[in-house]
C-alpha cells in the first residue's frame, strides 16, 4: 500500500468521508468512513459491487454530492466547507465529468454542446468557437461538429461528452462508467483515449466501472465493499503504462 | 454575462420549438379571449348607452289606450285633440316643449325615384323635446305651422334614396297627393334600439298631416320634455291628472291612455348593461384561469426534461444563478411574445367583429394591459419557480431525475 502515497502533496484527500442517505429507521449508510489520496496525473479506476458506494464516492468527488461528515481536500481547501455556488465555480474551473449516460443537451450541436462550459466560463465568441472545434478534432468529430446527440452513435456521443469535459484543460477527469452504454469495441476506443489523455495531457482521471477489462486501463484500481475501499492494486495491462511516468506519479 | 444568459435563453426557446409554441399558446389564447371578450362586452355596453342618449331621456311619450298598443276588447280608446296640448302647457308645471304628434304613411316621388316612407305630423317643439338637430336647412315657423303648409324635413334615408346626393334644400317633391317643399335636412340617426331605420322619415307640420292625409284633427301620441329640474314621476302625476280630468274618467275607473317614461327605459337598460358588462367580466376571468392552468400544464409537463437539463449544467460549471436567470429569460420572453400576439389576434377579432355586430370600436388600454400582465405573470411564475425547485437539487438529483 505504500505506492497509494505520493511524494508530492495530493490534489485530492478524502478522511473519514462518510455519507447517509435518509433519516432514522430508513438512513442508509453508502460511505462509512473513506480515506483516499489522489495524486496529480494519476489514472485511478474505482471498482466494486452494486451499492458499495462508488458512485456516491465519485458524486461526492466530483462535488455533486455533498459528503455526510469527513474532510474532503482538494489542493489543500476544505471542499467540504464551501456553499454551493463555490461548489459550481470549482467545477467549473478545475473538473470535467463524462457521464454513462452521456448527458449531453438534446437538440443541440455537438459544437454547442462542447462550448457550453466556455460559454458559462465567460469565453469570448471566438475563442469559443476555436476551442470546441480543437476538442473536437481531440476526439475526432471535427467533421460532426453541425450534428446534434441524435443524429450521432452512442460511441460519437461519448466521445462529444469527454471533448465537452476537457474542453476547458480540467485538472481532473471524471467519469462514471464511461463505457457502460457502449459495445466492446467503443469500449475499447473510450479507454484508449482517456489513457492517452491522462498520458500526454497529464489529466488525473477518475473512473468507475465494473468491467475489469476497462479497469485495467488505469493505473490503480480502487475496490470499493460495503462503503469502504476494500483493497487498492496497481494496474498495467498496458505496458506504456508501467514505463511511462507523468506528472508527479510513482508506481 | 448578461449576454451570455440571452443567448442561452433564446437558443432554448429556438431549440424546443414545439415545446416554445404551446407554452405560448396558452398565453396567446387567455389573452386574445380576455381581451376581445371585454372589450365586446364593453362595446355592447357602449352601443346601448350610445342609444339611451339617442332615445333622449326626461320625456313623457302619451298615448291613447291601457299598456302598449290599444290593448284588447272594448271601445278603442279616443284619441287626443289639439286642446289638449295648449291644456298641457297650460297646466301643467315643469314642461319645456309639448310635441304633438299624427303619422302617416306615403310614397315619395322625385324625378322618377320614389321611396315609401313614414310621414310624422308634429311641430317644431318635437326637436325641443328630441335629441336630433338638424344638418342643413330649419325647422318649421309659426306661420307654416298654424297654416299647415306643405314643407317637410326629411332624414337622411329619404334624402339618399330620393335625391341620390344632391342637396335636398329647396327641393320639391311628391308624396302621396301633396307637393312638398324640403326645408331642412336631418342628421343620421342610424338603427333604432328596437329595429327600424330611424332616418327613413319625413316630417310635416302636423296640421298638414291632419288635413291632406288623415282628414282628421286627431293626434295620435303627444310627447311632453320635461323640465331638468323637475321629476319626470311629478310631472307624470300631474298630467294623469289633468287628462283624466279632461276625459271625464271618473274616480275608480283606470286611465284610458298610458304616459310613457323614457327615462325608465333607460333605467332598465341601464340595469341590463351593467349586468351584461358583469357577466363578461366574469367569463373573462374563467378563461383568463384556463389559459393560465394551459400555461401550467405545459411548464409542468417539461420539468422533468428540464430538471435533467438543469443538472446538466449545473455538472458543467453553471452556478444555479445562472441557469436560474435563463429560465427567466426564457419564460419572460415566451410570456411576453405570447401575451403580444394575443393582444393583436385579440385586436383582429374586436376589429372583425364589431362591423359585423353593429357595435362601435373600441380600445380599453386598462383591459388589455390587465391581461396581458395576468397571462404574463402566470407564464413567469410557472416557468421560474418549477426551474428554481430543480436548480436546489443537489446536481446529482437533478441529473438522475425520472
Amino acid at each position: 500500500m505504500a505506492g497509494t502515497e505520493s511524494p508530492a502533496a495530493p490534489i485530492i484527500s478524502l478522511r473519514g468521508i462518510t455519507k447517509v442517505f435518509g433519516t432514522g429507521e430508513t438512513a442508509f449508510r453508502a460511505l462509512k468512513g473513506v480515506d483516499l489520496d489522489i495524486a496529480a496525473g494519476d489514472f485511478v479506476a474505482v471498482m466494486g459491487p452494486s451499492g458499495s458506494g462508488k458512485s456516491t464516492m465519485m458524486n461526492i468527488l466530483g462535488c455533486l454530492d455533498v459528503s455526510t461528515s469527513g474532510a474532503f481536500l482538494f489542493h489543500g481547501h476544505h471542499v467540504e466547507d464551501l456553499d454551493r455556488d463555490q461548489r459550481a465555480l470549482l467545477r467549473r474551473r478545475y473538473l470535467g465529468f463524462v457521464f454513462q449516460g452521456f448527458n449531453l443537451l438534446a437538440r443541440t450541436s455537438a459544437l454547442e454542446n462542447v462550448e457550453l462550459p466556455l460559454l458559462y466560463r465567460g469565453d469570448a465568441k471566438q475563442n469559443r468557437r476555436q476551442e470546441a472545434m480543437a476538442a473536437l478534432e481531440k476526439v475526432g468529430l471535427a467533421d460532426w461538429a453541425g450534428h446534434t446527440p441524435g443524429e450521432l452513435s452512442g460511441g460519437q456521443q461519448q466521445r462529444v461528452a469527454i471533448a465537452r469535459a476537457i474542453v476547458t484543460n480540467p485538472e481532473i477527469l471524471l467519469a462514471d462508467e464511461p463505457t457502460g452504454n457502449l459495445d466492446s469495441q467503443r469500449s475499447v476506443e473510450i479507454m484508449e483515449f482517456l489513457a492517452t489523455l491522462n498520458r500526454d495531457s497529464g489529466i488525473t482521471v477518475l473512473m468507475v466501472t465494473h468491467e475489469p477489462d476497462m479497469a485495467e486501463y488505469a493505473r490503480r484500481i480502487v475496490h470499493f465493499k460495503d462503503g469502504l475501499i476494500d483493497r487498492i492494486e496497481e494496474a498495467g495491462r498496458r505496458p506504456e503504462a508501467m514505463g511511462g511516468t507523468t506528472g508527479g506519479v510513482t508506481g | 454575462m448578461l449576454g451570455t444568459i440571452l443567448l442561452l435563453a433564446l437558443r432554448s426557446i429556438r431549440r424546443h420549438v414545439l415545446r416554445s409554441l404551446l407554452t405560448m399558446l396558452g398565453i396567446v389564447i387567455g389573452v386574445a379571449a380576455v381581451v376581445s371578450m371585454v372589450t365586446l362586452g364593453k362595446a355592447t355596453t357602449a352601443a346601448v348607452t350610445q342609444q339611451i342618449a339617442a332615445l333622449g331621456t326626461n320625456i313623457l311619450q302619451v298615448r291613447p289606450g291601457q299598456g302598449f298598443g290599444r290593448g284588447g276588447g272594448g271601445p278603442a280608446p279616443r284619441d287626443f285633440e289639439p286642446a289638449d296640448i295648449m291644456a298641457i302647457r297650460q297646466q301643467v308645471g315643469g314642461v319645456t316643449a309639448v310635441a304633438p304628434q299624427a303619422s302617416a304613411s306615403g310614397t315619395a316621388i322625385y324625378e322618377g325615384a320614389n321611396w315609401s316612407t313614414t310621414i310624422n305630423g308634429t311641430t317644431s317643439d318635437f326637436f325641443k323635446i328630441q335629441p336630433w338637430p338638424l344638418q342643413t336647412g330649419r325647422s318649421f315657423n309659426e306661420d307654416e305651422e298654424t297654416a299647415g303648409k306643405s314643407v317637410c324635413i326629411i332624414g337622411s334615408t329619404v334624402s339618399t334614396n330620393l335625391f341620390r346626393g344632391a342637396d335636398p334644400i329647396g327641393k320639391r317633391f311628391r308624396i302621396g297627393e301633396v307637393s312638398c317643399d324640403v326645408i331642412g335636412l336631418l342628421t343620421t340617426k342610424g338603427q333604432a334600439g328596437f329595429g327600424g331605420d330611424q332616418d327613413d322619415i319625413v316630417i310635416m307640420p302636423i296640421k298638414t298631416v291632419q288635413r291632406r292625409f288623415l282628414g282628421t284633427t286627431a293626434i295620435r301620441t303627444i310627447l311632453v320634455g320635461v323640465d331638468q329640474n323637475y321629476s319626470t314621476e311629478q310631472v307624470q302625476q300631474t298630467l294623469t291628472r289633468l287628462l283624466r280630468e279632461r276625459r271625464h274618467i271618473t274616480e275608480g275607473k283606470d286611465d284610458d291612455f298610458n304616459i310613457f317614461d323614457t327615462k325608465q327605459i333607460s333605467d332598465t337598460l341601464t340595469q341590463t348593461t351593467t349586468m351584461l358588462t358583469r357577466i363578461v367580466a366574469a367569463v373573462a376571468a374563467i378563461s383568463l384561469v384556463v389559459g393560465g392552468i394551459g400555461i401550467m400544464n405545459i411548464m409542468l409537463v417539461s420539468v422533468t426534461e428540464r430538471t435533467r437539463e438543469i443538472g446538466i449544467r449545473l455538472a458543467i460549471g453553471a452556478v444555479a444563478s445562472e441557469v436560474l436567470l435563463q429560465f427567466l429569460v426564457e419564460a419572460v420572453v415566451l410570456s411576453c411574445l405570447g401575451g403580444l400576439i394575443g393582444l393583436l389576434l385579440a385586436q383582429l377579432v374586436v376589429g372583425v367583429a364589431t362591423p359585423l355586430m353593429d357595435l362601435p370600436w373600441i380600445f380599453d388600454p386598462a383591459v388589455n394591459l390587465g391581461a396581458f400582465a395576468v397571462s404574463a405573470a402566470i407564464g413567469v411564475i410557472f416557468g421560474y419557480f418549477p426551474a428554481r425547485r430543480a436548480a436546489s437539487l443537489n446536481p446529482i438529483d437533478a441529473l438522475r431525475h425520472e
